[in-house]
């Protein structure tokens, strides 16, 4: 655990950073939330003067990829100096106590903070059998129920925990659920993402160490301002999908130079996330510019959206079995409707074309 | 699930369900309606020759009436025409029917494609337009015209708006303009729309008709 009486700009300056520098993080910061830029000094002000938060990290059935993501957010940019600067007072993986200790750590950390510690969740949470997932005897469950009574608000950092995830897929064996299923009386921020982008992260935290509340967000409980618009938008291919250039395949010609991958199953059009806009590993790139079509990984249920490879534009159910259950259903209700309609024309025909008897057609001439 | 889900999924697996089936049951149970046998000598030896005259005389407007409707016959075509360039030739399109048949073809440039979807709209609008002020049309126009001009008229305008992303987002406007090919499948074997299959095979039946009477039209 860090100490946890310093704030974060004693800190800083005993790291030896300079105020510049925290000042042009300041501002990036109100720049990535969307906020005018005198609100730099204010998220200065909030960030100096705040004792570190207290951010207790339950991981439940994940891969790790969302802490290893927040990991590689650059060192020794900023964001890591943020991330290290809070006080991260339980994370199974990065912290240095183990077993006991560490579960005494967050216990801690939970008297201490009451009311006012962050719970950051990644991992879905299984409701099958506890065996599932279990930590420290406790299953996922029961801790989160327990950790998230005292929390000020729970952030779901990746797509697992905020909509289920690859746990949650069909066909779902452990009966995986995200957070938002089981706890539903505290704030709750979805940060998805499979992983989500690293700053993202950071500047979800700033925020709410600045304003003392979560940013706005949508209706999938994601902040606006980085889930607001989706990839193709601000993907640099779109001009190549406006003109009807798409790359046949991974390695044609249309994909060397550049072209949509739309027809090689992009989910860009589809998925709202900042990754064309703030990319990876330092802003170098993001899927599509490494030459994959976007998975649409920061939506739900994106496992179980059809196949990553075909395009959007394609049907995911239907079928030569659909059209050949049409195709006998059709000749079945065809074959009685001509029978019926024979036999009408039949008893149709048998009125008109009916002679009447000689006798009675010579009467009605004479009549 | 989500309004795309539903419409990539079972909205265009039912829909096309219902097309199948209303196709193939009209279809059948018109071919296996009893034909007239002729009471009368044939007047012409070569029926079949003539019957399919008629199919091809019939794209053109009759000299006695080309000037009454000939706007008819250059409207239907230039629409009927748009509608199989923007369904068969457009690249998205071509996706969506080569993830379903296994094999594509090739399509012309979007730019091409958005033009001609434009016309075709238009002249679709005009067509409903003059539907509802021309007295005539107006009075012999039921329900089925108006509504196969107008689910016809779905697609092109959802899909111009997807294509466009305009109006609402662009999973939004792809599951509406899913849905309303959907809509236009099923309604498609029950309303008018069902000539495309008894169009040809009337005009041909017809032909026979009047020449074997010695009617050579």
């Amino acid at each position: 655990m860090i100490r946890r009486q310093q704030t974060l700009g004693e800190r800083l300056e005993e790291r030896g950073i300079s105020r510049r520098s925290f000042l042009k993080f300041c501002t990036t910061t109100a720049s990535l939330l969307a906020l005018p830029p005198a609100f730099a000094p204010r998220i200065a002000e909030a960030l100096e003067s705040q004792r570190r938060p207290s951010v207790i990290w339950l991981s439940f059935q994940e891969c790790t990829g969302c802490s290893e993501s927040i990991l590689r957010a650059g060192s020794p940019s900023i964001e890591s100096l943020i991330f290290e600067a809070i006080s991260l007072d339980y994370h199974e993986t990065l912290q240095a106590a183990a077993g006991h200790q560490a579960e005494a750590a967050r216990e801690q950390a939970m008297a201490e903070n009451m009311g006012k510690y962050l719970v950051v969740v990644d991992g879905s949470v299984p409701l099958g059998n506890p065996g599932f997932s279990t930590v420290a005897g406790q299953s996922n469950v029961e801790t989160l129920k327990r950790v998230a009574k005292g929390a000020a608000a729970v952030i779901c950092m990746g797509t697992c925990s905020a909509f289920g995830g690859i746990p949650y897929a069909k066909p779902n064996p452990t009966g995986a659920v995200p957070v938002s299923e089981i706890i539903t009386d505290k704030p709750i921020v979805n940060v998805p993402g499979c992983p989500p982008i690293p700053a993202v992260m950071t500047s979800v935290i700033a925020h709410y160490i600045t304003f003392g509340s979560l940013p706005e967000l949508d209706d999938l409980g994601r902040p606006k301002v980085f889930y607001g618009q989706n990839i193709h938008d601000r993907c640099y291919r779109r001009p190549f999908y406006e003109r009807g250039q798409f790359a046949q395949s991974f390695d044609d010609e249309g994909a060397k130079a550049g072209w949509c991958l739309y027809k090689l199953g992009c989910k860009g059009p589809t998925t709202y996330n900042a990754c064309a806009v703030l990319k990876w590993n330092e802003g170098t790139s993001f899927p599509i510019e490494a030459g994959h079509g976007c998975l649409g990984c920061s939506e739900p249920n994106f496992w179980d959206k059809g196949s990553f490879y075909a395009p959007l534009s394609t049907a995911t159910e239907l079928g030569s079995g659909t059209v050949a259950a049409g195709v006998l259903a059709g000749a079945v209700l065809g074959a009685g409707a001509g029978y019926a309609g024979r036999k009408m024309q039949e008893k149709g025909k048998a009125g008109p074309f009916e002679a009447p008897p000689v006798a009675d057609a010579g009467q009605k001439e004479n009549s | 699930m989500t309004l795309l889900d539903f419409a990539r999924g079972p909205a265009l697996q039912g829909a096309a369900f219902i097309f199948v089936v209303g196709m193939v049951w009209r279809a059948l149970g018109l071919l296996l309606l009893h034909r007239n046998t002729p009471l009368s000598r044939n007047r012409d030896n070569h029926l079949a020759r003539h019957g399919f005259r008629t199919v091809l005389s019939r794209f053109i407007p009759a000299p006695v009436f080309e000037r009454r409707v000939s706007f008819q016959y250059v409207a239907g075509w230039i629409w009927h025409l748009g509608f199989f360039v923007v369904l068969l030739f457009f690249k998205i399109h071509v996706m969506f029917f080569q993830g379903l048949l296994g094999f594509g073809w090739p399509t012309l440039p979007n730019g091409v494609v958005v033009a001609v979807a434009g016309i075709t709209l238009g002249v679709l609008l005009w067509l409903l337009g003059r539907r509802i002020v021309n007295p005539v049309l107006r009075y012999i126009s039921t329900f089925n015209d108006y509504s196969s001009l107008v689910v016809t008229m779905l697609p092109f305008i959802t899909g111009f708006l997807a294509f466009a992303h305009y109006g609402f987002a662009y999973e939004t406007m792809l599951a509406l303009h899913i849905l309303s090919i959907s809509l236009l499948l099923v309604w498609f074997p029950f309303s008018k729309l069902i000539h495309v299959i008894t169009l040809l095979p009337s005009r041909y039946i017809l032909g026979v008709k009047f020449w074997r009477r010695g009617v050579q039209a």
